[in-house]
């Protein structure tokens, strides 16, 4: 039996102005999948992000959630989305578990049945203790993961997360990652945005790498990778010996200040080819990540 | 909990903001707020009145008089009444829902949830009216204890500051919705509330006014009509101007209700 997906959007497009946040996108993100939106800032993620959750309307194309379009069917919609914002909007005049039972009716949830939730949740991201702290008073770490146990309150089809793990420690991202994985293991379906690539590598089934509102590429990290980078890649360090060397060679590089990356099918040949007949300083061959498939596709240039 | 509309008839009436019956939750969470520090919200409308009756109503009135044949103090209690169903309101819907909106991003995370933006901004003035209600009859129980207004006939300022209330809600939420940032809050504040205190028949009757501004003051101030009707319910003596003032306010409260969401709308939906 086909699936239908969760969320499919044709040929999206949301104009502020002159300006074109989002220029005509489509994807389409299954049930139980982890999707990540990936670019630099300004590519229109969180733009799309405000679309799904219906709060942005958008100006041309076609977007359905749980099979609902979004401009006719905001209050349904939104009813099972949990949404994890790139701001932290707890309220900040109540306590923890006061934040949830209030968010909790929203969604018409009352009496004992949020008080439970509430308190399952609070337990869930490791916030019991701070189960009557007022907001102020918690970490960056921990208003992020009072944040997602909001998004859970109303046992969402479909959790949106912008940048989850914005400016948090390593101890609190790695926290928080853990916490999605067991969603994700439990067979939620989540798309989150994310300029952290070692995230997107950890967490996402499938992802797509937009910029100035266009979709460059979508795939699995690792296809991106081997299509993209290249499993392997070779890194030496520049000198004009190594570039003619290289040109010689004819594989395909490119030069970044003082480090040359050599992209190529046979990089531990293309590595003692330079060794033995260019005179390189250093040389290494790794891994290719998605941070290179990334700047490859979006340049170095810097963004804002 | 709310009421749905198909897809074909929304779409043909969205310039017509339309708020649910989700608004209550929206008012329970302000209402939350408020009494988690009720014993601080409640002292301003005591203090106030009893500041005010003592050194306008007994002190300057022991200069002044009587006004119309009514003792001063007796002419000032509703003016006080009616101020308080200004300022709580107004203020709670400028100043308090501009940080809610701008700063504490409050409508942003309950327009994530099935609230509508509609429904977020009703529920704000429906608790900007509540806080009238809420602080005119504290403050009638101290007038009460004076002994300056009529019974039974004041009682009936209750219900009344609920809609005044809700009027000067929606005023407040229009200027909220056009404010670039919280400090031009300050202009409609002091160029509108403050000369609005002084020229709406409060300290003294509109009368001693040149015609052109009692007509003025009359046909477009809203506390103007406010106080109308808080004095013909205290002294329990009717103005022949209640009939006009009170459709003014229920035209105007009408009026600022859809215009304030409408404008928020416009603000917040991007």
């Amino acid at each position: 039996m086909a699936m239908q997906p969760i969320i499919e959007a044709h040929d999206l497009r949301k104009d502020f102005g002159a300006l074109k946040a989002v220029d005509g996108i489509s994807f389409s993100i299954m049930p139980g999948e982890v999707y990540g939106f990936l670019g630099p800032n300004g590519a229109g993620k969180t733009t799309t992000m405000k679309m799904i959750e219906c709060v942005s309307p958008r100006t041309a194309g076609d977007l359905t959630v749980f099979g609902l379009d979004v401009d006719n069917n905001p209050r349904e919609i939104k009813r099972w989305l949990g949404v994890v914002p790139q701001d932290t909007n707890l309220d900040s005049d109540f306590s923890c578990i006061q934040n949830l039972i209030t968010y909790a009716r929203y969604f018409g949830i009352m009496g004992e049945e949020a008080r439970r939730k509430a308190t399952d949740l609070l337990d869930f991201v490791q916030l019991s203790e701070k189960r009557d702290v007022l907001i102020e008073k918690l970490s960056g770490g921990m208003k992020r993961r009072l944040i997602l146990a909001r998004a859970l309150v109303n046992s969402p089809r479909l959790l949106i997360l912008d940048e989850p793990t914005i400016g948090l420690d390593p101890q609190a991202r790695h926290l928080m990652w853990e916490k999605l994985k067991a969603l994700q293991t439990a067979g939620n379906t989540i798309v989150l945005t994310t300029h952290y690539l070692e995230e997107a590598e950890r967490l996402c089934d499938r992802l797509v790498i937009m910029d100035q509102g266009k979709i460059l590429v979508e795939g699995t990290p690792a296809d991106l990778v081997r299509q993209h980078a290249g499993a392997e890649i070779v890194e030496v360090d520049h000198s004009p010996d190594v570039v003619s060397c290289l040109e010689k060679m004819g594989v395909r590089f490119e030069v970044f200040g003082d480090i040359v990356q050599v992209f190529s099918d046979h990089p531990k040949e293309v590595a003692t080819r330079l060794l033995s007949t260019c005179n390189p300083g250093k040389v290494f061959v790794r891994r290719g990540s998605l941070e290179d498939v990334f700047l490859s596709l979006t340049g170095r240039a810097l963004r804002d | 909990m709310y009421f749905s509309l198909s897809p074909g008839e929304r779409s043909g009436i969205d310039m017509i903001p339309l708020p649910t019956t989700s608004s209550w939750k929206v008012w329970r969470r302000n209402a939350d707020v408020f009494f988690k520090t009720y014993l601080v919200n409640f002292l301003p409308p005591v203090i106030e009145p009893v500041l005010y009756l003592l050194a306008l109503g007994y002190g300057l009135g022991m200069f002044v008089g009587e006004i119309d044949g009514i003792p001063y103090v007796h002419y000032i209690a509703p003016a006080l009444l009616a101020v308080s169903m200004m300022n709580s309101s107004f203020f709670e819907c400028t100043y308090s829902s501009f940080v809610r909106m701008y700063y504490q991003k409050t409508f942003d995370a309950m327009i994530s949830t099935p609230l509508s933006i509609e429904d977020v901004i009703a529920g704000e003035l429906l608790w900007g009216a509540t806080r009238s209600l809420i602080y005119t009859s504290a403050m009638l129980v101290v007038l009460i204890a004076f002994g300056v207004i009529s019974l039974p006939s004041s009682l009936l300022v209750i219900p009344f500051s609920f809609l005044a209330g809700l009027l000067f809600s929606g005023i407040g939420m229009c200027f909220t919705a056009i404010s670039p940032g919280i400090d031009t809050l300050n202009y409609p504040a002091y160029l509108f509330i403050t000369p609005m205190l002084l020229f709406s028949g409060t300290f003294f009757p509109l009368s001693v006014l040149p015609p052109v501004l009692q007509t003025a003051a009359l046909a477009i101030l809203p506390l103007a009509q406010a106080v109308i009707i808080a004095r013909s319910m205290t002294l329990a003596t009717l103005s022949p101007l209640f009939i006009y003032s009170m459709a003014w306010i229920a035209i105007a409260t009408t009026m600022f209700f859809f215009l304030s969401i409408h404008l928020m709308k416009r603000r917040l939906v991007v």
